[in-house]
């Protein structure tokens, strides 16, 4: 049975650890490890095409993350007012938006993306005053607004069991010490509910980040880190993917470990 | 009805639907400046309810609540001049212990300078007893400290009118009979009305100075302590303040006597509040006493004995009645001795002493 378990992790783990070993090698080779060299990581950070890459994956992420922030914290907050029903309905769809593969979501977005624009383009060259009307398309906005749309689902999750679990007594004692709403929200219920958001945050950025199947179907002509690696990964895996990738790891696991952390902490918190 | 001036809260005909529930119904109440009144009630009986419209959080389906003669339909907790001691505290777990008691001082418009917040912030942490405590953590102090933060936090505000919402439910015995005698001098010295939420006679008796009995969404009787502990209204209330005896009994029309269940014929007590027929007699078991005499007018067997001290609660088996509770002084019997389980007793009563309600 431990042989059996420690196989299983031994093929989850063992091609991880090998990119992260030959992103160190001195040589070209992919199975041969012929010395120690940081020269990869050099050569992938002086590569623009990827740097470029990288700034635009890092833009992504941020804005869809922080977008995902903002409404998701709106939506859970909505959320506890609805009536019992409702909000199971919501609740479900919420939880359906996770589980839908990455696939599905990429060609839904990007069909209903088309149908939009197909619609809008031509009433805005009507519309417009000029000679020259903007023109919408894929692009950094389409890649947003797709992860932001997703990510956004994961922000609600996570900042609603942490609203569900500060109890309403508080914002009713708030209230009845003269707090407006709006004063009760800034003094009391965000304070409370911000290492959750901060948690949700860095959830949606690393997932806008590692993303590459949603990202390649509504990306257009962009390129965003995980395009360009498995584009140039039909060239033959170079260390240099490897020195890229080790370093994608590294970032997203402090992420997700400082996510854990946040929402963690709280927890223990409250739980006195 | 008195004159809105001379009253701090009004209830007029206020009811409170949930959808097709009534919660309440019918409540008319007026409570005078600077008293001291508890609703008491089992639980479900709408007293929360009430608590919480003239707080602000819920507004009646019908009539409206008063507070210092205003009328107060539709405005919002924040903008009411009372604030509220909640059960569970609901103390601000991110605030240390100052900052949860200035809370309501600082939202105060015109603004109060802050030298002036802290100032009285201190004051009424002294009040409670826990000046020194200010920069403590909320999760640092016990239950028994929590509870006067939360007390602090409300009277610092000098509000018209206080709220208290089964606050001494989670304390154990003796904090909760330290708090009911620190509740009632601040009461006294503070000179606010405090409305008291409470499912515990003992606490409403000994506190307040009005109590009002509810049940099923509505009030079943209002009075001083005294009076709905020596002349309740209706047998809910007799049995749900303080115990009671149960007695089956027929009130013959025209011929001046009470006929109990067993037999006995007694003549027909002052509080026969009219009833003619069948009815249920209540009695106080401190209104019974145990003699030792074959003649007196009930006789039966004790079953229980428990000894409390200064007193001593009797299970006694009455011939034809079923189980009598009496709770007797300990020498009542004579000097020394009680008596013993399986001993047969007589048991006498002053017939005033039974209040006859239509059964």
């Amino acid at each position: 049975m431990r042989a059996f378990i420690s196989s299983v992790y031994l093929f989850l783990y063992a091609p991880i650890a090998l990119v992260v070993l030959f992103s160190f090698n001195a040589g070209r080779s992919a199975s041969e490890f012929t010395g120690f060299s940081t020269a990869w990581y050099g050569k992938a950070l002086g590569n623009t095409f990827l740097v470029s890459a990288l700034q635009n994956s890092l833009m992504i992420a941020f804005t869809s993350a922080a977008l995902a922030a903002v409404f998701g914290t709106m939506a859970a907050l909505g959320m506890e007012r609805l009536g019992t029903r409702t909000r199971a309905i919501f609740d479900a769809l919420f939880a359906a938006a996770i589980v839908v593969p990455g696939v599905v979501i990429g060609i839904a977005t990007l069909v209903a993306l088309v149908a939009v624009f197909s619609f809008v383009n031509p009433a805005l060259a009507t519309l417009w005053p000029g000679d020259q009307p903007p023109q919408l398309g894929l692009g950094y906005g389409s890649i947003i607004a797709a992860h932001g749309l997703f990510s956004m689902a994961l922000v609600t999750m996570i900042v609603k069991a942490r609203i569900a679990s500060l109890g309403r007594d508080i914002v009713e004692a708030s209230s009845d010490l003269y707090a407006t709403p709006l004063t009760t929200f800034r003094l009391i219920v965000l304070p409370q509910i911000l290492p959750s958001i901060l948690a949700g945050f860095l959830l949606a950025f690393t997932f806008s980040f590692d993303d590459f199947i949603i990202a390649f179907f509504v990306a257009g002509s962009k390129t965003t880190l995980p395009i360009y690696v498995f584009a140039s990964i039909r060239r033959g895996v170079t260390p240099e993917i490897n020195a890229i990738a080790t370093l994608v790891l590294v970032a997203s696991l402090l992420l997700i470990l400082t996510a854990r952390l946040l929402m963690r902490e709280k927890k223990s918190k409250s739980g006195e | 009805m008195t004159s809105a001036s001379t009253n701090d809260i009004e209830f007029r005909s206020v009811a409170k639907r949930y959808g097709s529930v009534t919660a309440v119904s019918d409540i008319n109440l007026a409570v005078p400046k600077g008293a001291f009144v508890a609703l008491l009630g089992p639980s479900g009986c709408g007293k929360t309810t009430c608590l919480r419209m003239i707080g602000g959080f819920e507004q009646p389906s019908e009539g409206a609540v008063y507070i210092g003669g205003q009328p107060m339909n539709g405005v919002p907790a924040y903008r009411r001049p009372v604030n509220m001691v909640f059960q569970q505290y609901a103390l601000f777990p991110h605030l240390d212990v100052e900052r949860n008691v200035a809370y309501g001082l600082k939202q105060m418009r015109p603004r109060i300078a802050t030298a002036e917040i802290t100032r009285r912030a201190q004051e009424a942490l002294e009040m409670v007893r826990l000046g020194g405590f200010g920069k403590r953590r909320i999760h640092e102090m016990s239950g028994g400290q929590q509870q006067r933060v939360a007390l602090a936090r409300a009277i610092v505000n000098k509000p018209k009118v206080l709220l208290l919402d089964e606050p001494l439910a989670a304390l154990d015995k003796k904090l909760r009979t330290a708090m009911q005698i620190e509740l009632q001098s601040l009461q006294r010295e503070l000179g606010i009305t405090f409305v008291l939420v409470t499912h515990d006679q003992e606490e409403a008796l000994s506190m307040s100075d009005l109590v009002c009995v509810m049940s099923t969404g509505r009030i079943v009787q209002i009075g001083p302590p005294q009076e709905i502990y020596d002349r309740p209204a209706s047998l809910f209330v007799a049995d749900f303040v303080g115990k009671t005896n149960r007695i089956p009994a027929t009130v013959e029309a025209g011929a001046n006597s009470l006929r109990l269940a067993n037999g006995v014929g007694l003549a027909k007590p002052a509080n026969a509040n009219g009833t003619v027929g069948t009815a249920m007699v209540a009695l106080r078991p401190e209104a019974i006493s145990l003699v030792r005499d074959g003649a007196a007018t009930l006789q039966g067997t004790v079953t229980h004995r428990i000894f409390l001290g200064s007193s001593v609660e009797y299970s006694v088996e009455v011939d034809g009645l079923g189980d009598f509770l009496v709770t007797a002084d300990r020498r009542s019997l004579n000097e020394s001795d009680l008596a013993e389980p399986g001993e047969r007793v007589g048991l006498s009563f002053d017939p005033n002493a039974l209040h006859v309600f239509p059964a």
